[in-house]
C-alpha cells in the first residue's frame, strides 16, 4: 500500500513542522532569557577586570586560573586557591546534607498527608505551602530568632537549668543548615507528597499479605514506588541549596560563605566580574554533573530490581 | 490428599463489622457465621454491597471486626497482623508490584519468608508453569495483559502455599471466553494444590459451576450455605431463589407437612407435592418455587393454565411466558431441537405441567 504509507509520511511531515511552529515562541523565550544570558556570563568570564566593577574588553584566562589557582604577591608561584576550594566542598557538603535532612522530614510529613482522608489532604498542603507567602529573609530572620544565643532554644534551655552559658549555634555551618533545611522542606515535600499520593494503598496491602512487615513494605514497596518524588525532591532542594546566597548569608554571618555569596562578593566589594562570572560558570557545571551522575545511578539502581 | 475432609480451615463465628457512626453508620457485615472446610472451594456470592470483600478483609487481616471472631484451624487470629496470617490474597484488582517483574512478583512473598534463593527460584519457575507464563517471567507486570495479570496474581498468592486462599472477584474483568478458561483453570489449580479457596463473585453462574459450597449474602447477612444443587433446587429464601437462575413464584396452600414434603394446593385449586428446608413448618399460604426447566407446557390441562403470551428463542432452549388464569406471568423452558418449533404460538391457551418434587416451598 504505497499510497498509505505516502499519506502517512507526508501527515508525518506536517506534524513535525506545526511542532516547530507551535512551540517558536517557547523556544524563543528559552533562546532570550536562558541561553542569551548564559553565554554573556560565558563572555564575561574571559574578559578582565575592570577598576571599578564592570569587564574591560580584552581576553584573559585569569579569571579562570583565580577559580583553582591564587598567584603569591611575593614570588609570583602558583598554589591551589585553598579559600576556595574549602568554600566550594563546604556548599556541596551542606548541599548533601540539606537534602538528606529534609529528606529525612519530608518523607513522613508527605506519607503522612498521602494517608489522610481525601477531603482533608488539602488542608495539611495548604499548611505547607504556607512558608512560602513569606519573604525568605524574613522566614530567615525567623529562624535565626529561634537559633540565636538569646533567641529560642537558648531561653528555653536556660530556663529549665541545663545550660548557665547560652549555645553558640549562630554563624556556624550548623545554623546554615538548619536555615537551609528549614527553607527547602516544602520542596522536598510536594513532590514527594505528588508520586506518595498516586500510590494504590492496595499494593502496601498485597505486601503485607505476602508476608511483608512493615519496613519491608517501606522499603520494598513504597520507596520504589515514590522514587520519582524523592529525585524530583532531591534536584528541587540541591540546586538552590548549592546557590543559595540569604541562608549562609543571615545564618553563617561573613564567615561562613557559600558559593553563592562568593559570586556575590565577585559582583560587589570584590569588583571581579570575570571571576565572578567564571564562579557561576563552575557552579552550573557542579550541579550539572551532579544531576547527571544522580539521574542515572538512580535510573540504575531503580524500581524493578529485588 | 485431604485425610481429615471435614476439618475446618476457618470459622466465622458471630462476626459483625461496622463502619462509620451516626448517619453514616453502615453494618457491612452483621452477626455472620459461617464455617469453611479444609480443601474446600468456598464461594461468597451476592450483589454489590453485600459485605463479600468485607468478610475476605477480615479473613486477611486488614480490617478488624466490630465484634466475633474469625478461628484459623481452631486458634484465634486476631492478634496476628496480616503479614503473619498463613493466608494469601487474590485482590479484586491484582494489584500487582508495578515496579517487578512478573517472576519477582511471584517469588516476594517466599522472600520475604526468608526463603533460600534457590528454593524461591524452583518455587517460581514452578509456579510460572502451573500458570502457564514462563514466557512472560521477566517482563513488568504493565506490560502483560489483563488475562496474564489475573494468572500473575493467582500465581504470586499460590506461591507461598496459603493454607487458604482468597479471591475477590478475580475473574470479573475477564471476557466471557477468558473467564470461563480461567475457572477451569482455577478448578484445576484447587484440585492440584488442595488449598482451601475462597472465592468471591457476584456471578451466580460462575458460583454454581465451581463451587464445593456456597454462602449466598445479601445486606451483610448470609441468608443460606450449601451445595450448589441446594442452592439452586432448595433455595430457602426469596432472595436467594430470586438471586441465583430464573424463578416463578406461586402462592398456594401448605398443609401435610412431614419429612421436608408438603402438599401445595395452588391455587387453581390443582395440588402438587412440595419441598420443605429442614426444621421448617410451613402453615398456611406460603411461597413456593418452581424452576421455568422443571415445569412443561402442555396442549392439554396441566396443574396450571394461562395463555402463551411470548415466545423467546434462547439458541440452546425457548422461553414460553404464559399468562395464568390469574393475573401472574409464568416461564417455561423447553429444550430446542433442531428441526421442529417449539409448538406452541402466542395467544394459545395452553395448561403448564408441573413435576413432582419440582416446587420449593420458601421461609418468607
Ligand atoms: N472502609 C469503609 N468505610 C465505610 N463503608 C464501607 C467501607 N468498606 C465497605 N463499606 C461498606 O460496606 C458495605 C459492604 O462493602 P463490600 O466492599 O464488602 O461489598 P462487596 O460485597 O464486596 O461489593 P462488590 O461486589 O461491589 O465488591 C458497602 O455498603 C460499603 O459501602
Ligand atoms: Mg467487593
Amino acid at each position: 500500500m504505497a499510497t498509505a504509507q505516502e499519506t502517512a509520511e507526508k501527515a508525518e511531515s506536517d506534524d513535525i513542522r506545526t511542532r516547530w511552529l507551535l512551540s517558536a515562541p517557547a523556544l524563543l523565550i528559552i533562546f532570550f532569557a536562558a541561553i542569551g544570558p548564559l553565554f554573556i556570563v560565558l563572555v564575561y568570564s574571559f574578559l578582565a577586570p575592570g577598576n571599578y566593577g564592570d569587564v574591560k574588553w580584552q581576553f584573559s584566562t585569569d579569571a579562570w586560573m583565580n577559580v583553582l589557582f591564587e598567584r603569591d604577591i611575593f614570588d609570583d608561584t602558583l598554589s591551589f586557591a585553598k579559600a576556595n576550594l574549602s568554600i566550594f566542598t563546604r556548599s556541596i557538603s551542606l548541599s548533601l546534607l540539606t537534602t538528606i535532612l529534609t529528606l529525612i522530614f519530608g518523607f513522613p510529613t508527605a506519607y503522612f498527608i498521602a494517608t489522610r482522608p481525601e477531603g482533608r489532604r488539602e488542608i495539611w498542603l495548604f499548611l505547607i505551602t504556607i512558608p512560602f507567602w513569606t519573604n525568605l529573609l524574613i522566614r530567615t530572620f525567623a529562624m535565626m530568632e529561634v537559633l540565636r544565643n538569646e533567641g529560642l532554644i537558648n531561653s528555653l534551655l536556660r530556663f529549665l537549668g541545663l545550660t548557665t552559658a547560652p549555645i553558640q549555634f549562630m554563624y556556624t555551618d550548623f545554623a546554615v543548615l538548619v536555615g537551609m533545611t528549614y527553607v527547602y522542606l516544602p520542596l522536598m515535600v510536594l513532590p514527594l507528597y505528588a508520586s506518595m499520593e498516586k500510590i494504590d494503598f492496595r499494593l502496601v496491602e498485597a505486601g503485607y499479605d505476602l508476608y511483608a512487615s512493615r519496613m519491608q513494605v517501606l522499603r520494598r514497596i513504597i520507596v520504589p514506588l515514590v522514587k520519582p518524588g524523592i529525585i524530583a525532591g532531591s534536584i528541587l532542594v540541591f540546586i538552590p541549596s548549592l546557590g543559595a546566597y540569604v541562608t549562609p548569608r543571615v545564618m553563617g554571618g561573613g564567615t561562613n560563605l557559600m558559593i553563592g555569596n562568593l559570586i556575590e562578593l565577585q559582583f560587589g566589594q570584590g569588583r571581579n566580574w570575570p571571576l565572578g562570572a567564571s564562579l557561576s560558570i563552575t557552579l552550573m557545571a557542579i550541579v550539572m554533573v551532579t544531576l547527571m551522575f544522580y539521574v542515572r545511578n538512580a535510573s540504575k539502581t531503580g524500581a524493578g530490581h529485588g | 490428599m485431604p485425610d481429615k475432609p471435614d476439618r475446618n480451615a476457618i470459622e466465622v463465628i458471630g462476626v459483625s463489622k461496622i463502619f462509620g457512626t451516626g448517619e453514616a453508620r453502615v453494618a457491612a457485615l452483621d452477626n455472620v457465621s459461617v464455617p469453611i472446610r479444609e480443601n474446600e472451594f468456598f464461594t461468597l456470592l451476592g450483589p454489590s454491597g453485600c459485605g463479600k470483600t468485607t468478610l475476605l478483609r477480615l479473613i486477611a487481616g486488614f480490617d478488624f471486626p466490630t465484634d466475633g471472631q474469625i478461628l484459623l484451624y481452631g486458634n484465634d487470629i486476631a492478634p496476628l497482623p496480616p503479614f503473619k496470617r498463613p493466608v494469601n490474597t487474590v485482590f479484586q484488582n491484582y494489584a500487582l508490584f508495578p515496579h517487578m517483574t512478573v517472576a519477582e512478583n511471584i517469588g516476594f512473598g517466599l522472600q520475604m519468608l526468608g526463603k533460600p534463593k534457590a528454593e524461591i527460584e524452583a518455587r517460581v519457575s514452578q509456579m510460572l508453569k502451573l500458570v502457564k507464563m514462563e514466557a512472560l517471567a521477566k517482563r513488568r507486570t504493565s506490560q502483560i495483559s489483563g488475562g496474564q495479570q489475573q494468572r500473575v496474581a493467582l500465581a504470586r498468592a499460590l506461591a507461598p502455599q496459603p493454607k487458604v486462599l482468597l479471591l475477590d472477584e478475580p475473574l470479573s474483568a475477564l471476557d466471557y471466553k477468558l473467564r470461563k478458561e480461567m475457572q477451569i483453570e482455577l478448578k484445576r489449580l484447587q484440585n492440584e494444590t488442595g488449598i482451601t479457596f475462597i472465592f468471591v463473585t457476584h456471578d451466580q453462574e460462575e458460583a454454581l459451576t465451581m463451587s464445593d459450597r456456597i454462602a449466598v449474602m445479601s445486606a451483610g447477612k448470609i441468608l443460606q450455605v450449601g451445595t450448589p444443587w441446594d442452592i439452586y433446587d432448595k433455595p430457602a429464601e426469596r432472595f436467594v431463589a430470586d438471586f441465583i437462575g430464573e424463578t416463578n413464584f406461586l402462592t398456594a396452600k401448605i398443609d401435610n407437612v412431614a419429612n421436608g414434603k408438603a402438599k401445595a394446593t395452588l391455587k387453581s385449586g390443582k395440588t402438587i407435592p412440595a419441598t420443605v428446608a429442614e426444621g421448617f413448618t410451613p402453615k398456611g399460604e406460603a411461597t413456593i418455587v418452581v424452576r421455568p426447566e422443571h415445569a412443561k407446557a402442555v396442549k392439554g390441562p396441566g396443574e396450571l393454565s394461562g395463555t402463551v403470551e411470548n415466545i423467546v428463542y434462547f439458541g440452546t432452549d425457548t422461553h414460553i411466558l404464559v399468562r395464568l388464569d390469574d393475573g401472574d406471568l409464568f416461564t417455561v423452558r423447553q429444550q430446542n431441537s433442531r428441526s421442529a418449533s417449539c409448538g406452541f404460538e402466542e395467544g394459545e391457551r395452553i395448561g403448564v405441567s408441573i413435576s413432582d418434587d419440582a416446587a420449593q416451598v420458601l421461609k418468607d
